[in-house]
């Protein structure tokens, strides 16, 4: 299990890391896709099998492929020659989410959590998330319709041609 | 378990570990979003603090033994999608009209 942990995370901070620096949009959706199916291994790992597969299907199925699409629509796909090197810019970037990521580490180092083992419980499956879902959490679940219509019709709105 | 361990792939693996993974996923995120100019780039950054977020709340879940952190990450994938979808509609908007999405050229709100 701790194997696993590893490569999995491994692969996530890898290819999290190598989207930001590829110059080229495609190749950073590819690794945004490996980034989608490694953290859906460890949702499997945290027993959160439900979850890992909306993983799969709604962000490395439905979005990423989106991503593509417009890649590709837009004719993106070749490297940005506008994008300039600014230095003092891009250190400063870094910078800041250095601090982040070591403030961070300190709030997680430093709570009260008791780090127990995570062992493998699957209880996070589509029976149990759906109790929960259509009980306590109803007035939500009836919402989100309402705003997928929203956005549907936000979106084909926006791509309208006299826009 | 022994406080001793002599290879790291036997260490066990607890919340801090997750916890440390989803925070230097959310730090790439911010490092993206502050150093790329790429319209798209920046927008895939967002989605990697959002995925590492979820993280947090799926390993604070499975910690807590509590099934609201999971139903959380199950609306908050939805609001994703509608997100992405109406911000890459922004994106085509733009791009008709500018012609790029070098984020440099677009300071229409930026006085």
């Amino acid at each position: 299990m701790a194997l696993l942990f590893y490569l999995f995370a491994l692969v996530v901070a890898f290819s999290a890391v190598m989207v930001i620096i590829r110059r080229n949009p495609v190749s950073s959706i590819l690794y945004l896709m490996l980034v989608m199916f490694s953290l859906a291994g460890l949702y499997v790992l945290l027993g959160a099998r439900f979850i890992a597969a909306l993983q799969v299907t709604v962000y490395a199925g439905a979005i990423m492929v989106l991503f593509l699409f417009v890649v590709m629509l837009l004719n993106l796909d070749k490297p940005d020659g506008v994008e300039r090197k600014r230095a003092v810019t891009r250190l400063i970037g870094f910078l800041v989410a250095g601090l982040l990521l070591f403030l961070s580490a300190l709030l997680v180092r430093s709570n009260s959590i008791q780090s127990s083992g995570m062992d493998f419980r699957p209880m996070g499956t589509a029976q149990a998330v759906g109790k929960t879902l259509f009980t306590d959490y109803l007035l939500p679940l009836g919402i989100v319709p309402v705003l997928l219509l929203a956005a549907v019709l936000g979106a084909v709105v926006l791509t309208n041609k006299k826009l | 378990m022994h406080p001793t361990y002599s290879r790291i792939w036997e260490m066990q693996i607890t919340l801090e570990h997750y916890l440390f993974l989803s925070a230097f996923l959310f730090a790439v995120g911010v490092a993206g979003v502050l150093t790329r100019r790429n319209a798209l780039i920046i927008f895939m950054s967002i989605v990697l603090m959002l995925n590492g977020v979820n993280l947090t709340f799926i390993a604070l879940a499975h910690y807590l033994s509590d099934m609201v952190g999971r139903v959380f990450v199950g609306l908050g994938v939805t609001v994703a999608a509608a997100e992405v979808a109406v911000g890459l509609a922004v994106v085509i908007a733009i791009f008709r009209n500018k012609g790029t999405v070098h984020i440099d050229v677009l300071s229409l709100t930026k006085w």
